[in-house]
């Protein structure tokens, strides 16, 4: 009986213990939904927890669930940051008002104006570009020069990317149509569809892989996924990445599109100091490092030294449209290729 | 067949319902499970705007012809595969046979987006064995044929592949149970093993197909991984797009009730074909089974098949993963792996038995109420079976949300304190949607299972003075216990597999294998989650040994 009760103490006890213990912590912790896969984000969470003390509690997911479970969790919800992968899922928490606008010098002064919300709303952290890849020795690049040159019926089966579900692509349409207006880019996205080399399918990889082993002479993707493929342990995949260099199309006119991923404060935050923290930490110079030397991706500040994969594609010209513009025009942009039947 | 007039007149005189215990309680069940896919539905009544006249325009005809198209791939495949191996494997012998009957289970443990993956890793344009045809033949792009393995017959290859082991087990189940008799009476008629099949054997186990195809199915319908790959366009992923890239909530919920107006067809087909007859064995004598010795070429036929059906359902892709987690992968083992094996065998243990305690519930319901308001409301309760993953989980956090605001807003104005989130973001509100989601898989395994008992017996057993717990504990159990432990493993091996509703649901720091085998999938970097993908076809492995052995021995219990 004694045997018992001492179990009983020793439980209520210890669950008081927990509690107080997760209450102290409470005050050193932030809570992240992350649309960045585990792999790419907690490396740099676990560097912050080391330098700060401060525990972060990580939910990975698709931005677009990630996003919905914030708006139906409203104000009691745990999450203070959420990270996404593009533009167009930044303008849209800041539209459905999951977010809040906070202002901070460090991040004012290392992010330019384009890649931030202007009221504090959303700031970029990473930047992905999207130019044009060719074969080499199969493509001349004098012959390249813009993304709208592409729809040139010279390029007939010879282009390779996958589908408009994709929101790369929708944001890359979204930034034609800031362009140059829904007819323009409908017409071009007609005439872009002609010169498939297939009917798109498979990611970014797959676009550059099919290149490479001659299905088409150029591919559309993402240059992160090019300086994977040539880090990989894959000798074949290596080989692939080889094969293709990297064209900077409109270098004349508006400059090469280009995404962010990016993060918000939530409306609901609770730990409002630990998670700007956190953010800033995020484009330091050692976290702006580690992106850009493992996984390929552009600095967010100009003063980061490039990798060597970065460097050797050369400097270029990016596309200065303020990016909310891009989540403003998605719906637009999906309507667009619907219409011209890009699958 | 035979039709009670007794219960012809039932169904005629449409009855009211009778309120008691079981019939409340089922309708409560039945309107919970059926909440989450309510709550989407919700959004039907709020206007779509031009939405929905622009997916009329441009490419709902695609949704619609690629689904159907799917579908019937999808038919022709699991019931080729699953009816003849299932025949071959309980009925007939030859070189193997034994390894056959439980190794042929063996593919359901792979994940459609996986195995879609591997193939496409081999068999693409760029993959080891098109590139090794170019370099021996010199040919380039365009210059040979070679079947385009991401396209809309190969995403139903790949679903049949994975998918026909639902309709092998249940049909082989049936093939075991069926009445030797019946089977003997074919054959002193002078038939022989093709017309016994054909004639007898098949329409014999027509519920049984007709269950495991139905299943095969909605998971077809509700498969988002790998039509999402292969870029063909279906519901599935035609929900996706109007919801995220259309931004229209209503269009996509409105696309979901199309789905589900498929899926109720399906449904009531089932229902229509099971309704007919009832397929209760007319004879207590089960004897030895006598198999169809298959000798020379018919052996080496039969072993062909089953053989095939094993390589590229299972052993191929599996081959290829193990390939890759040993040459090429980036990742490796550690303690962290650990925890997601724990995370994963946790949850779906306990799915799995909180969906058979239901099922059972609602199954014995069922058979003790005719009325149609019971009927209906089991029906519901199955509805989330080939409702895709995340409209389910959004379907999930909408109310439970909603309730835990409502409670936090109530103590916060009496009390002045805030409870915050009580069961949002908590593994409750995943185990609900796990079990709105594969609730219909032990529901049917269950009353597959008490289909084959009797109403005879259980008045056979009272005449006796057997009390209702008597007839449970004495004659139910041992006759379900194949049944039971069917539907603990299919959930258990589905929800191992599950991803969508994990990946929105899970609470903080909280992974499982789905979710580390999708995030490295995700990045197209397959070779990575070679390992994680693995150890989700390990784990599926063993339940699967498990589960047919017990089938094999509940004939055995029979014959002695």
């Amino acid at each position: 009986m004694r045997g018992r009760f001492n179990l009983i103490a020793t439980v209520v006890t210890s669950l008081l213990c927990l509690t107080a213990v997760q209450s102290v912590l409470a005050a050193g912790e932030v809570n992240l939904y992350s649309a960045r896969k585990e792999k790419l984000i907690k490396p740099l969470l676990d560097q912050f927890t080391n330098e700060t003390g401060i525990k972060v509690n990580l939910v990975t997911g698709k931005a677009d669930a990630l996003l919905k479970r914030l708006q139906m969790e409203g104000k009691n919800s745990p999450a203070d940051l959420l990270i996404t992968t593009d533009a167009g899922r930044l303008y849209r928490a800041k539209s459905v008002g999951v977010t809040r606008g906070f202002r901070s010098e460090i991040l004012e002064a290392q992010i330019p104006a384009n890649f931030r919300d202007p009221e504090g709303h959303w700031y970029g952290l990473t930047l992905r570009s999207r130019p044009i890849l060719y074969v080499k020795g199969k493509v001349n690049p004098a012959e390249l020069s813009t993304y709208e040159a592409l729809a040139d019926p010279k390029w007939r089966h010879r282009i390779c990317i996958r589908s408009s579900s994709n929101i790369y692509n929708q944001s890359l349409i979204a930034s034609m149509v800031a362009s140059s207006g829904v007819e323009a880019t409908e017409k071009w996205v007609t005439g872009l569809i002609k010169n498939f080399a297939r009917p798109p399918k498979g990611g970014d990889r797959d676009q550059i892989k099919a290149a490479a082993a001659g299905l088409c002479d150029i591919a559309i993707a993402n240059t992160y996924y090019l300086a994977g493929m040539l880090a990989a342990k894959d000798k074949g995949q290596r080989a692939a990445a080889e094969k293709m260099a990297v064209f900077w199309p409109n270098q004349e006119g508006r400059g090469a599109h280009v995404n962010v991923s990016g993060i918000v404060l939530t409306r609901s935050a609770k730990n409002r100091e630990s998670a700007i923290k956190l953010a800033e930490y995020l484009v330091s110079e050692s976290a702006q490092q580690w992106y850009a030397e493992k996984n390929g991706e552009y600095p967010v500040r100009a003063d980061i030294p490039q990798s060597n994969v970065l460097k050797s594609w050369g400097a270029f010209k990016m596309d200065s449209l303020n990016l909310g513009r891009l989540g403003e025009l998605n719906p637009e942009a999906v309507r667009l290729m619907d219409r011209a039947g890009w699958k | 067949m035979r039709t009670n007039p007794v219960e012809l007149k039932q169904k005629i005189t449409l009855q009211l319902p009778v309120l008691n215990c079981w019939s409340l309680g089922v309708v409560a069940v039945g309107l919970i499970m059926a909440l989450p896919v309510l709550v989407v539905f919700g959004y039907i009544f709020v206007p779509a705007g031009d939405v929905w006249q622009h997916l009329a325009d441009t490419v709902l005809k695609d949704y619609v012809v690629n689904s159907l198209l799917l579908m019937i791939g999808v038919t022709v495949g699991v019931l080729t595969l699953g009816v003849v191996t299932a025949w071959l494997a309980s009925m007939c012998h030859f070189p193997g046979r034994k390894i056959f009957e439980w190794a042929l289970l063996l593919p359901m443990a792979m994940p459609a987006y996986i195995i879609a993956y591997t193939y496409t890793g081999l068999f693409d344009f760029a993959g080891p064995l098109q590139t090794l045809i170019r370099e021996m033949t010199g040919l380039g792009y365009g210059d040979y044929w070679f079947p385009e393995i991401r396209s809309l017959q190969g995403a139903a290859l790949m679903l049949s592949l994975v998918l026909y082991p639902y309709v092998y087990l249940l049909v082989r189940a049936a093939f075991l149970n069926q009445s030797l008799c019946v089977l003997d009476v074919s054959r002193t008629l002078g038939n022989g093993p093709w017309r016994t099949f054909f004639s007898v054997a098949l329409p014999l186990a027509r519920p049984a197909i007709i269950a495991g195809l139905s299943l095969a199915l909605m998971e077809t319908l509700a498969d988002y991984g790998t039509v999402q790959y292969f870029g063909v366009s279906t519901f599935t992923t035609g929900i996706f797009r109007t919801w995220f890239g259309l931004d229209s909530a209503a269009a996509a919920a409105q696309l979901s009730a199309m789905l589900l107006l498929f899926v109720f067809i399906l449904v009531m087909l089932e229902r229509g074909s099971r309704r007919q007859a009832r397929y209760h064995h007319t004879s207590q004598r089960h004897q030895a089974l006598v198999r169809f010795q298959l000798t020379g070429w018919r052996g080496v036929a039969a072993f062909s098949f089953c053989f095939g059906v094993l390589f590229f359902g299972f052993l191929l892709p599996a081959g290829q993963l193990l390939y890759w987690a040993l040459t090429i992968a980036e990742e490796s083992l550690d303690m962290r792996f650990l925890v997601l094996v724990w995370n994963s065998l946790k949850l779906a243990g306990m799915a799995a038995f909180l969906a058979l305690l239901l099922a059972l519930f609602l199954g014995y319901a069922g058979r003790l109420q005719s009325g149609w308001l019971v009927k209906s409301a089991v029906r519901v309760a199955g509805m989330g079976y080939a409702v895709p993953g995340t409209v389910i989980a959004v379907g999930v956090i909408i109310p439970f949300a909603a309730v835990d605001n409502a409670i936090d807003a109530w103590m916060s104005d009496t009390f002045g304190f805030s409870t915050g989130l009580l069961l949002s973001g908590t593994l409750v509100a995943l185990l609900f949607a796990y079990l709105v989601r594969f609730l219909a898989v032990s529901l049917q395994t269950v009353e597959a299972g008490l289909g084959r008992i009797r109403p005879s017996m259980d008045e056979a057993a009272r005449s006796m003075g057997c009390q209702s717990q008597e007839i449970i504990g004495r004659v139910h159990i041992p006759m379900l216990k194949g049944s039971l432990l069917t539907a603990l493993l299919l959930v258990f091996v589905d929800v191992l597999k599950e991803l969508p509703a994990t990946l929105i649901l899970r609470p903080f720091n909280f992974n499982t294998l789905a979710v580390r085998a999708y995030e490295l999938a995700a990045d197209e970097r397959l070779a990575d989650a070679s390992y994680a993908a693995l150890a989700i076809v390990v784990a599926g492995i063993l339940p699967v040994i498990l589960l047919s052995r017990s089938i094999t021995r509940s004939r055995h219990e029979h014959t002695t």
